[in-house]
């Protein structure tokens, strides 16, 4: 057996019928590499980002307690609202990519898709149902 | 007349337990043998491989988002973080935003790629491309330690909840408590496989859900709905405002400033290499639903994360920091204490009950993730090389999670005590550091190499454990697990910080000096593969 994961028994899906696929040919499509290079120009730029300003927080909370504890309204001070504001980004990016993925990387995805299983094998197109 | 002793100001005599415990176990009884009736059906489907570890991935996004929740909001995460707040007030809360943080590395760049790419392990995305043994027997490894540290923080906790809620003190009854919960849990695992033990989250992640949302509504309207007040109440019984800003905890001193830059590193980068929670993504028939399952799983988790703000706070103002502390279970029991307080013996039973539930939810999830990555990666593709049929591995899987059911009770019993949070911590900066960098490279950097990926993984493995090792953690102070002896040389609790870049250092380091390379066909493949989900295998139907 080959490093391939082999599809269950009795299960004959496309990953046994893909075997004909040149796959470096795949890799070298225009349409595929437009493909990973919207997916890598978002996810790369948008980890970092989060990363920056989460890293930026914790350093604040731990080395400027002063700053953290500056009141802004009633009891709630600027360390509540710069921590609550990290809920708020996590819920915007999560969004973000969502809609991200569904206008720009689904559509790609699957039309890449349904051109290599059904030029794999053309006998037996969508082999799982 | 056993209702709660905990009351009372003078918190000198520490109070047995609190609520009637009979109460509790009927609940928790009544919680039980709904779940296994559900397993029971759940189970009769059962066939294949994929079915036992991956259930036959069946699961829409939103259930298995659901399902992502209640296996990641721990007993830790409940009782420990409201705790956490209660006592140290806003260093309790930075715990939770880094759990919540984190799973934007698993959305962004772990959950579809892993999901296109393997079918039930961690270890077969690391081994479509690189070489399949050498990898498989180090993923299954550093999986195996993983799921360990996780598995006694869980089954700690366990015991330390059953003092608090059933009133069993003596160290035989908690033990016994222990073993019922263990058995509890093989039997899903066993019956159930991945489909009962997605239920049993399922139902967990609501319920818990559910009872932190009333609570949560219920401390607020207790202050008109106003935030500021209730920290404000919180501040005068704690006597200081000092609960409401940071350094409580971790503001000691430079070292534990320190410890803390080092577990937020662990916390946000570990998540997403659970291996408990990278299985949870076979689950699902796309990467499109792997994608929604997360998204469903943030919003969950945050929303979740927002009520013990309030509650830890609710705690801290209501019931107040001394008389937590002196209650049986310590640190745990704010969230129970709160619960009695709101809603007498009924409310307190329906939280104990939830609060068990999610150590059971959870254990039965690390248990089959363990399961699988023994039978799946070493005795089916290492010992057999591959030669053997679905049938005889899942027979081999059922045996694992036994064992490790068996070994999980034994250890939870010689855990006792110790601080749960704690252990939690640990498992995920050895999942960040022996997991991360391998996973990351080999989905997006064309060169990695199998060196790169076992330099990676073992030396990420042996750092974190050797660091914890010779930490404050297991010697040197007085709440160390060896408190006599003294050799921790290393001055931080969480080992993260040193770890986590030397095996992202090791990966690359042992890539480079790889002359050999990886074949760059099957990269080529892996890369399509990741992103298009071509030839990804789909639900199975029944």
């Amino acid at each position: 057996m080959g490093t391939t994961p082999t599809p269950d028994a009795g299960q004959a899906g496309p990953a046994a019928a893909l075997g004909a696929v040149d796959f470096e040919e795949v890799q070298q499509r225009p349409r595929f590499r437009e493909l990973r290079r919207r997916h890598r120009s978002f996810v790369f730029p948008m980890a970092a980002a989060f990363l920056l300003w989460y890293f930026l927080y914790v350093l604040l909370a731990d080395y400027a307690h002063e700053f953290m504890s500056t009141k802004v309204v009633g009891n709630i001070n600027l360390g509540l609202i710069l921590g609550l504001l990290q809920f708020v980004t996590t819920f915007a990016i999560t969004m973000w990519y969502v809609s991200y993925a569904n206008r720009k990387l689904d559509p790609i995805a699957a039309e890449l898709r349904s051109e290599l299983e059904a030029g794999a094998v053309p006998t037996e197109t969508g082999g799982s149902k | 007349m056993n209702v709660l002793t905990v009351l009372p100001a003078t918190a000198t005599a520490a109070p047995t337990q609190a609520g009637e415990p009979w109460i509790n176990m009927t609940i928790f009884g009544l919680f039980v043998a709904i779940t296994l009736v559900i397993v029971l059906r759940a189970s009769r489907n059962n066939k294949t491989a994929a079915d036992y570890y991956a259930a036959g991935r069946s699961f829409t996004g939103s259930q298995n988002g659901t399902a992502i929740a209640g296996d990641y909001l721990s007993a830790a995460s409940f009782l420990g973080i409201v705790g956490a707040i209660a006592i140290n007030g806003y260093d309790g809360f930075l715990y939770s935003i880094g759990f919540l943080v984190a799973w934007l590395v698993a959305l962004l760049l772990v959950a579809e790629l892993l999901r296109n790419t393997g079918k039930f392990t961690m270890a077969d995305v690391l081994s479509f491309r690189l070489k399949q043994r050498p990898v498989r027997i180090a993923a299954a490894t550093t999986t195996l330690a993983v799921c360990f540290f996780y598995l006694l923080a869980q089954m700690a906790g366990a015991g330390g909840l059953v003092s608090l809620l059933l009133g069993i003190n003596d160290k035989l009854g908690q033990s016994l408590v222990i073993t019922v919960v263990g058995g509890l849990m093989i039997l899903y695992v066993l019956v159930g496989g991945m489909k009962g033990t997605t239920w049993v989250q399922i139902i967990k992640a609501c319920l818990l859900i559910a009872g932190a949302f009333v609570m949560t509504v219920w401390v607020l309207a207790m202050y008109g709905f106003n935030f500021s007040a209730l920290l404000g109440d919180a501040a005068a019984t704690a006597g200081t405002t000092d609960v409401l800003n940071p350094g409580l905890q971790y503001g000691a001193s430079g070292t534990s400033k320190f410890d803390f830059i080092s577990l937020a590193l662990a916390l946000v980068l570990g998540t997403a290499a659970l291996p408990h929670v990278l299985m949870r993504f076979y689950t699902v028939p796309t990467a499109k639903e792997a994608r929604k399952s997360v998204v469903w799983a943030i919003w969950l988790i945050g929303a979740f994360y927002l009520f013990t703000l309030v509650l830890g706070y609710g705690a801290g103002a209501l019931i107040g920091a001394d008389a937590i502390q002196a209650a049986p279970g310590g640190v745990n029991s704010a969230a129970p204490l709160l619960a009695f307080h709101l809603g007498g013996p009924l409310l307190l039973g329906l939280i104990s009950a939830v609060a068990f539930a999610t150590i059971l939810a959870v254990v039965a999830g690390l248990t089959i993730t363990a399961a699988a990555s023994f039978a799946h990666d070493i005795y089916a593709n290492v010992v057999r090389r591959g030669k053997v049929d679905p049938d005889g591995e899942v027979k081999v899987a059922r045996r694992t999670v036994v064992v490790i059911g068996v070994l999980s009770i034994l250890g939870g019993i010689g855990a006792q005590g110790q601080n749960v949070a704690f252990l939690v911590a640990l498992a995920f900066a050895v999942a960040a550091s022996a997991n991360l960098p391998t996973i990351i490279y080999s989905l997006f950097w064309k060169r990695f190499s199998t060196r790169g990926a076992v330099w990676s993984m073992y030396g990420g493995l042996a750092a974190a454990i050797v660091l914890i090792v010779f930490s404050p953690v297991v010697s040197g102070s007085e709440t160390s697990m060896i408190p006599g002896a003294d050799f921790a040389f290393f001055p931080l609790k969480n080992p993260g910080i040193v770890s986590i870049p030397l095996a992202f250092f090791l990966g690359w380091l042992g890539t480079v000096l790889d002359k050999a390379g990886e074949d760059p066909a099957k990269q080529a493949e892996m890369e399509v593969r990741s992103l298009t989900g071509v030839g990804a295998e789909k639900a199975v139907d029944h």
